[in-house]
């Protein structure tokens, strides 16, 4: 703690808060909050990996063995809830807690009190969403996306639904608010908006697209409600409403939401892909305005996911060629990174290999989103395993491996001691070929035509399914060694970190000390642009 | 194992691996497939197509994007010397890759855009069938035929008995066994009334659900399309030769989603119509709970 009170002038206020409860459930520090999130993050990973386990078994071989079709989806869709809104967005909202300020040069968030309150609701939301599972009738089943008629048919599971929607809505938006305040308002002096890291710029970004959707959704979800407690008719269509009304509601969420989980990704991998090629990243500016481009086109590819409810031809084809659009800023994001590598000096520890396997897995569910574009074939791929699998390629490659290269790159500073590099490397390389076996066959079954969500299958698809249950059961299985090198790392590893940590590593969070002090940049840092991640982009 | 022994199973292989090659048609998926049907329309040949050409642009994109980055990863690793260079922008090359790809998806997007405009028109179509989503069952009603109206043929088309005893939760029944005449597995695939129609015939369907939304698909005809309550969807089919074509609900509706396949029966157009007007003269005899063939629903009145 030397370095910090050379940062902090009162030397009495930079400790941590001593009791357990006041530290942690009253906590408005930008630091511990963090952590919050990306325990609880953690936490939801593996309540929706277990149902994955559950789905995974069940699909293991045809025939039912060991659920009813009902809660098979049950399963599916509180999967897909808990690691959407549990997992995935928490976790980005955790690395956006810890490393905006830092990266800034802010002492704490702009909203420290609002910081506290919005990771707080989340264990209620989610406490929400479970216990529906001890109702009569059980928890939602109609999908996550929750398609009227059918979300509304069963018990009273889906009021819990659309309560925990609106309060994890809450909390996402109150984040969403506390983000873009910090970068706008706190940033120290010097540290112009084209200095700031790209990782900062994409969350600058995605906070905005979640204050443009999260109300959105909580519109669509109370006419839901309105329309099974209340006798509204907006999605009935014996009352003059329409289900697809729903629909094009839901998606205007839920495709800014598709970037929402991918945005701070690919401001992590422009972290992650200089500092181990001790080379600049390529084409910085690009990489901003390709951001703002796909946050922008997020928002009229909506109908792409409803190209087979029979939208008029017009629709169709805008709808159509509004997607392949953005294929283009993010090629330009894919070639940029794979330039950045170019004549760099690369090395491999555990972000990078993260990293590099993000690059090229991502790319293949990119790939399979071009031909899901193209509606003549999305005609054939719609609501298959195909869809399954580019999802989870975008999701897991994608976001999941994101998240995981972000946690090894920054619990050195995090935590002030170094991971086990051995261990890092077997749970990478486990992860990497699991996580193909588990969803690389799925794109053959959606072409052999096997739909998503259901329970049992024919004969034909039993092969694949049973190749892709066992990729499932290793993938899980290797997550343990993930929590296992956390733990190791944060309490018994010998091994300090370095203020610096990686070699190649430039920006304001590496000139704190590690572990980061509770507070941090009481004083504003004076900024050196030699320093900064992009380096000099004036020129 | 599913045809019984070694020979079976080579011979399941070799038809398999003729299948990949030469893309030709399948009524059924089968083990270890890899890639959609050809299917038996002009609209699932073009989307084959399509799958195809997307697929390989794709690879060719792979090829040069993951092959730059396994030639920097080998090359410019600092354990073999590799010294950082310093630049870090090239307008040039930025526009270069911002303009290529364009090029690319306009290259895809016209055949897309041909075979969408193509297969959206359901003008001219010589028959008239409404196919109507359940939970969990479709009902096909004949509308019109030929230019004259089909009267009273209509039906439910549900899971067959085989498979529905199979299915239930540790019934202790194997799904290797549900196979059809020919020894093909039909597990979950069968239904008890297929949709016949003619071969050869430009045939529209009506689409729409009774409850909730489902989604009317069978891989090789090319398409799917939604079941909405309160919506009437329309789409049309070709079928270039008679034979058995089997397709799922393709929208989640509920707890047997899985359990409400569709299977089209196409045959010779001379057949249909000896199979039309049967149904139509047995639907004349018995009015009152219609035909042995057809499961009545109360209040549900068939198309007149
Ligand atoms: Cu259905």
């Amino acid at each position: 703690m030397a370095h910090a009170a050379s940062q902090d002038h009162h030397d009495d206020h930079h400790e941590a808060p001593s009791g357990f409860f006041r530290r942690w459930f009253m906590s408005t520090n930008h630091k511990d909050i963090g952590t919050l999130y990306l325990i609880f993050a953690l936490l939801m990973f593996f309540i929706g990996g277990s149902m994955a386990m559950l789905i995974r078994a069940e699909l293991f071989e045809p025939g039912l063995q060991l659920v009813q079709p009902y809660f098979f989806n049950e399963l599916t869709t509180m999967h897909a809830l808990v690691m959407i809104f549990g997992a995935i967005m928490p976790a980005f909202v955790g690395l956006g807690n810890w490393m905006i300020p830092l990266m800034v040069g802010a002492p704490d968030m702009a909203l420290p009190r609002m910081n506290n309150m919005s990771f707080w609701l989340l264990p209620f939301a989610f406490t929400i969403l479970l216990s529906s599972f001890f109702l009569p009738g059980g928890a939602p089943a109609g999908g996550w996306t929750m398609y009227p008629p059918l979300s509304i048919q069963g018990g009273d599971s889906i009021a819990f639904l659309i309560f925990f929607v609106h309060v994890s809505g809450i909390s996402s938006i109150m984040g969403a608010i506390n983000i873009i305040a910090t970068i706008l308002n706190m940033r120290a002096p010097g540290m112009d908006l084209l200095k700031m890291p790209i990782f900062v710029w994409t969350w600058l970004i995605t906070a905005f697209l979640l204050i443009a959707v999260m109300p959105v959704l909580a519109g669509a979800v109370t006419m839901l409600l309105t329309d099974k407690y209340f006798g509204t008719s907006f999605f009935n269509a014996a009352g003059g409403g329409d289900p697809v009304l729903f629909q094009h509601v839901f998606w205007f969420f839920g495709h800014p939401e598709v970037y929402i989980m991918i945005l701070p990704a690919f401001g992590i991998i422009s972290e992650i892909i200089p500092t181990f090629s001790r080379k600049p990243l390529f084409g910085y500016k690009a990489m901003v305005y390709a951001t703002a481009s796909i946050a922008f086109l997020s928002f009229i590819v909506w109908a792409h996911h409803m190209f087979a409810v029979g939208l008029p031809l017009g629709a169709e084809l805008f709808f159509m060629y509004a997607t392949m659009l953005i294929a283009v800023p993010t090629g330009v994001k894919v070639f940029n990174w794979v330039t950045t590598m170019w004549k760099g000096s690369l090395t491999f520890e555990t972000p990078m290999l993260f990293a590099v396997a993000f690059v090229i897995l991502f790319t293949i569910g990119g790939f399979s989103g071009i031909m899901l574009a193209l509606v003549p074939a999305d005609f054939q791929y719609q609501d298959t395993y195909f869809v399954v699998a580019h999802f989870h390629y975008v999701l897991v490659t994608g976001a999941a491996f994101s998240i995981m290269a972000a946690v090894y790159y920054w619990l050195p500073k995090w935590s002030g001691n170094m991971y086990s590099e051995r261990w890092g490397k077997i749970h990478f390389w486990l992860s990497v070929v699991s996580v193909n076996v588990l969803f690389f066959p799925q794109h053959f079954l959606g072409l052999a035509g096997m739909p998503r969500r259901i329970p049992d299958y024919n004969v034909a698809f039993a092969d694949f399914n049973m190749i892709s249950s066992i990729g499932g059961f290793v993938f899980g299985a290797t997550q343990l060694i993930f929590v296992g090198v956390i733990i190791h790392c944060v309490f018994f590893a010998k091994k300090k970190a370095t203020d610096r940590v990686w070699e190649g590593s430039k920006g304001l969070e590496w000139t704190v000390p590690s572990p980061a002090p509770h507070h941090t940049f009481a004083v504003p840092p004076v900024i050196d642009d030699s320093q900064l991640a992009h380096g000099d982009v004036t020129h | 194992m599913k045809f019984g022994g070694i020979r079976g199973r080579a011979t399941t292989w070799a038809v398999a691996a003729s299948a990949l090659l030469s893309g030709s048609a399948w009524a059924n998926p089968h083990p270890w497939q890899l890639n959609l049907t050809k299917g038996v329309t002009q609209t699932s040949h073009e989307v084959w197509d399509l799958n195809m050409a997307s697929f390989l642009v794709c690879v060719v994109i792979g090829v040069i994007v993951f092959g730059a980055m396994i030639i920097a990863m080998f090359r410019f690793r600092k354990s073999k010397g590799a010294v950082a260079e310093k630049w870090s922008h090239s307008t040039k090359l930025e526009l270069v890759w911002t303009i290529i790809p364009v090029l690319i998806l306009m290259g895809l997007a016209w055949p897309a855009t041909k075979i969408l405009v193509r297969t959206t028109d359901t003008a001219d179509a010589q028959m008239t069938v409404k196919v109507t989503g359940y939970q969990w069952k479709w009902r096909y009603d004949y509308v019109d035929y030929d230019g004259k109206t089909v009267k009273k043929v209509g039906f439910m088309s549900r899971l067959d008995k085989k498979s529905d005893a199979t299915r239930q939760l540790d019934s202790g029944l194997d799904p290797k066994a549900v196979v059809d005449a020919n020894g093909t597995n039909d597990y979950l695939l069968n239904v008890d009334h297929p949709l016949v129609v003619p071969a050869g015939v430009k045939i529209r369907f009506l689409i729409t659900g009774g409850d909730v939304i489902h989604s009317w698909w069978v891989p090789d005809l090319g398409w799917k399309m939604d079941a909405i309550p309160g919506i009437v969807n329309a789409a049309w089919t070709k079928i270039s030769k008679p034979g058995i074509y089997r397709g799922q609900c393709a929208e989640l509706c509920g707890q047997d989603h899985g359990f409400m396949p569709i299977v089209v029966k196409a045959v010779p157009k001379a057949q249909f119509e000896k199979w039309l007007a049967a149904q139509e003269s047995a639907a004349q005899l018995d009015k009152a709970s219609r035909t042995a063939q057809a499961d009545s629903t109360p209040g549900d009145d068939s198309q007149g």
